[in-house]
């Protein structure tokens, strides 16, 4: 690794009405290293890569490129400039093909005038063959499912040839397959002398990638360590600024009764004679690769989706679930892995958020009761740990993994007998995480059976009583939890699997 | 390999994007050849072409605005205030025709600069604020002509909208190089991909390095000129500018790019729609003028029409997602 320092950000600060969001962070990447950047939700990670990145302007300090100072006011001074980011939620057009997002703002033209689709096409494809990703480029983004988005994301920012890669959390939504074809090809990018920033929450991650980590607590620089040179728990001790004994918090019971059931699903290509069963009081993992059809299967139990065959019981009753209101009325809750596309009303308020699925508790006829309406929101705020300068903050402004939290907290207000949670600790921080997993835990102690979606292996094998594994739209395995191991796992999670 | 050929032809796109209402305005056009001799002549035909041409300089527009998630309703009340700035300049002040017209033609363009202008700069919806310059544009051409039409008696003035160059009247000349212009802008130009990334996703597109404000600047502003432009074409056919002229444009324009298929919710629609949208509306009119049919139920006729057709596409629509 070289010694040559690429990028240095000095003392940035950044207020926003009513929040301050850095207040003095600084971080200097060196050429060919991987740079993670850690904090809790909220912390600030965000922000200060959209500053590098010229969405927003910091209100004080500077940027350093190659040792000359300069001004980045816009996205196009960034790309300038040779930064590159893939920020932390999707920005991708939906109803433009993969080859068009990635070239959108810089398309190739011919005669100068007019955009040549031919070469645009050729080369997304070329692009996309060279990552050998089974994407079409003239395929809609809007016909892809999250993670395929993701990678095409990942794509576009490489293909800038950028001299800093940033990635804000580009795993939370990926398998483990797409995850080390990531890391193959940020090892790349470190040969080639690129400066990386990395920003995740999965521990396990950075110890594979990371070569510094420099950790950042309610937007004020903590310190920067070698990734060799310092622990799991030096890290969470700077970044949550106390020790956290317990991780994953779990007392298991000995489920027996059945609260759901359910009997040869089938759902054209999507899924194929699911059948599985569900006790009061249990955690029940759904473990496999992304695409598997684990979110289908529940959308099919909440009445989202529909299914040609086969039958659902709740208590030892056949129902038709006809929709999700439906659902919830039979005591389903579920919590959707897209948050963004599928869960929040950005422009809405946190209160709005939380409550919306509750309003029963404090709307009745015309009068609607203010107190109780925010006694539910401090309930559910304060149990989630949930970080806002206030209730009536937007949604879309806070941090992602407050955004999470948001929408957990908001179908706990539900109070559920049957939890279904996709992929619920996706971009939560490891505090977070730890917080999650213990209120899991009261849940299924007071009869609640959950049904958890997860692809991080660990928080599957530590928290479920039992995990149902899929693959290509079958039910491939169903562990216990003795004996239950990662390798276990993704050997039930690959098969039927052709590539 | 077959499909990435097929797609790349732009004649097979348009037949099966649009197959929905090709099959409706042939269907329309069968019928009005059956119950009337008249509708398949020449000059019928001319003549509903040229009534279509100016519903369609606006409606060409109109997609863009509407691709980009907005509205604008105020190319109706620009079509008065243009006609009556172009009579104006000439029955008043005495100018010659060129400048008139260029008068007219830059009245539309303030109307579209400004539109444009607060609809990038700020949060007001463009509803808002189309709405607002709507009544503007229309009260300052009642007041510029103290409510009465300014009458031009010009042979070269009327000319512009009645002429001919061969057999082709003059409206459906402009219209011609508005609609290619327009396909050309939206298909095969930057600025085109760039009005869909922003209408379908504002934030990708500036996270991408699209200048948004200058994208929404343009449209608005190309709404203004096509307002203007059919402003001047429809004051030199009637012989003078009319404060009440353009008066409903806007949804008829709206009405043609809905029925073209183009989404109200923005990132989605072709220009290549709203020509067949247009030619839908203009047909039945001009048909139901044929048959003798009285202007009131005329509208009635309209709407059911719309309806229709956009419930065909919500259900070919609802069809694809599953
Ligand atoms: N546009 C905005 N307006 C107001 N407040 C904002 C805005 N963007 C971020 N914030 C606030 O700034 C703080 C830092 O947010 P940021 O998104 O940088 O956190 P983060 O470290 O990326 O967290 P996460 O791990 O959850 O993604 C948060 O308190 C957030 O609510
Ligand atoms: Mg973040």
């Amino acid at each position: 690794m070289s010694e040559k320092i690429l990028l240095e950000m000095n003392h940035i600060r950044k207020e926003f009405p009513g929040v301050l969001a850095l207040k003095d962070v600084s971080l200097q990447v060196q050429a060919g290293e991987v740079h993670a950047l850690l904090g809790e939700n909220g912390a600030g990670k965000s922000t200060l890569i959209k500053i590098l990145g010229g969405i927003y302007s910091s209100d004080a300090g500077e940027i350093v490129i190659d040792g000359s100072v300069v001004t980045i006011n816009s996205v196009q001074d960034a790309q300038k400039f040779g930064i590159s980011v893939i920020h932390q939620e999707l920005v991708l057009v939906p109803h433009m093909t993969v080859a068009e997002n990635i070239y959108l703002g810089r398309e190739p033209l011919k005669a100068g005038r007019f955009v040549d689709f031919k070469k645009m096409n050729d080369d997304a494809k070329h692009l996309l063959d060279s990552f050998e990703l089974d994407i079409r480029p003239n395929e809609e983004i809007s016909e892809l499912t999250i993670a395929q988005q993701q990678m095409v994301e990942i794509i576009k920012a490489l293909s800038f040839h950028a001299k800093i890669l940033v990635m804000d959390e580009p795993t939370s939504s990926l398998s483990e397959k797409d995850v080390d074809f990531l890391f193959e090809n940020i090892r790349k990018l470190k040969k080639a002398q690129v400066g990386i920033i990395y920003i995740s929450h999965r521990m396990s991650e950075l110890k594979q990638i990371a070569d510094k980590i420099t950790v950042i607590r309610d937007g004020e620089y903590i310190g920067t360590r070698q990734t060799h040179a310092t622990t799991n728990d030096e890290l969470i001790t700077m970044m949550v600024g106390r020790q956290l004994t317990n991780y994953y918090t779990r007392t298991f019971g000995n489920p027996t009764t059945k609260v759901l059931e359910v009997k040869h699903l089938n759902a054209g290509k999507l899924l194929k004679d699911i059948s599985f069963h569900l006790f009061s009081g249990e955690i029940l993992g759904f473990a496999g690769l992304v695409g598997a059809g684990r979110s289908e299967v529940m959308k099919c139990i909440f009445g989202i989706d529909a299914f040609e065959s086969g039958e659902i019981l709740i208590n030892g009753e056949p129902v038709v679930v006809k929709n999700p209101d439906d659902a919830m009325k039979r005591g389903i809750a579920l919590v959707p892995e897209s948050r963004k596309r599928e869960a929040l009303f950005m422009d809405q308020s946190v209160t709005y958020n939380i409550t919306i699925k509750a309003l029963g508790e404090f709307i009745h006829g015309i009068h609607v009761d203010n107190a109780r309406e925010t006694e539910i929101t401090k309930e559910y705020v304060d149990m989630m740990e949930i970080k806002t300068p206030t209730y009536k903050q937007v949604v879309g402004n806070l941090s992602g993994g407050n955004q999470q939290k948001v929408v957990i907290g908001r179908w706990l207000a539900t109070k559920p007998k049957i939890l279904i949670l996709d992929e619920p600790t996706r971009g939560v921080d490891v505090g977070a995480k730890a917080e999650i997993y213990s209120i899991m835990n009261e849940l299924v102690k007071n009869g609640v059976a959950i049904i958890m979606i997860s692809s991080e292996l660990p928080e599957v094998i530590n928290m479920s009583d039992r995990v149902v594994v899929m693959s290509n739209g079958k039910i491939t395995g169903c562990l216990s939890r003795e004996g239950l191991t990662q390798e276990k796992i993704m050997h039930h999670a690959t098969q039927f699997v052709t590539t | 390999m077959k499909k990435l050929q097929a797609k790349n032809n732009p004649l097979y796109n348009f037949g099966r994007e649009n197959f929905g209402i090709l099959i409706g305005l042939l269907l329309l056009c069968v019928i009005l050849t059956i119950f009337s001799p008249v509708f398949l002549s020449k000059n019928n035909i001319l003549n509903v072409l040229r009534q279509v041409a100016t519903n369609l300089y606006i409606a060409c527009a109109m997609t863009m605005v509407i691709i980009l998630g907005g509205i604008d309703l105020s190319v109706g009340s620009t079509i008065a205030l243009s006609g009556v700035v172009t009579g104006g300049m000439i029955a008043f002040d005495g100018h010659s025709l060129v400048v008139a017209v260029i008068a007219g033609l830059l009245v539309g363009v303030a109307v579209g600069a400004f539109n444009g202008f607060l609809i990038s700069k700020t949060t007001i919806p463009p509803f808002i604020v189309t709405l607002s310059t709507m009544n503007i544009a229309r009260g300052a051409s009642y007041v510029y002509t103290g409510g009465q039409p300014i009458r031009v008696m010009s042979d070269s003035f009327n000319f512009i909208g009645s002429g001919y160059v061969g057999e082709i009247p003059m409206p459906i000349i402009y219209l011609v190089i508005i609609v290619i212009i327009s396909v050309l802008i939206m298909s095969k130009s930057r600025l085109g991909r760039h009005i869909y990334a922003v209408g379908g996703n504002p934030t990708a597109a500036r996270f991408s390095g699209i200048n948004n404000s200058r994208v929404l600047f343009f449209a608005y502003l190309f709404s203004g000129l096509m307002a203007a432009i059919a402003g001047v074409v429809l004051a030199s056919r009637m012989f003078s500018g009319q404060p009440t002229a353009g008066q409903g444009a806007e949804m008829d324009a709206i009405a043609a790019v809905v029925l073209g298929g183009t989404s109200m919710s923005g990132g989605v629609g072709k220009i290549g729609g709203t020509v067949i949208g247009a030619l839908i509306i203009g047909v039945l009119s001009n048909g139901l003028n044929l048959l003798g049919i009285n202007s009131f139920w005329q509208y009635i006729v309209k709407g059911v029409v719309i309806l229709i057709a956009v419930y065909v596409d919500f259900l070919k629509k609802g069809k694809k997602s599953n």
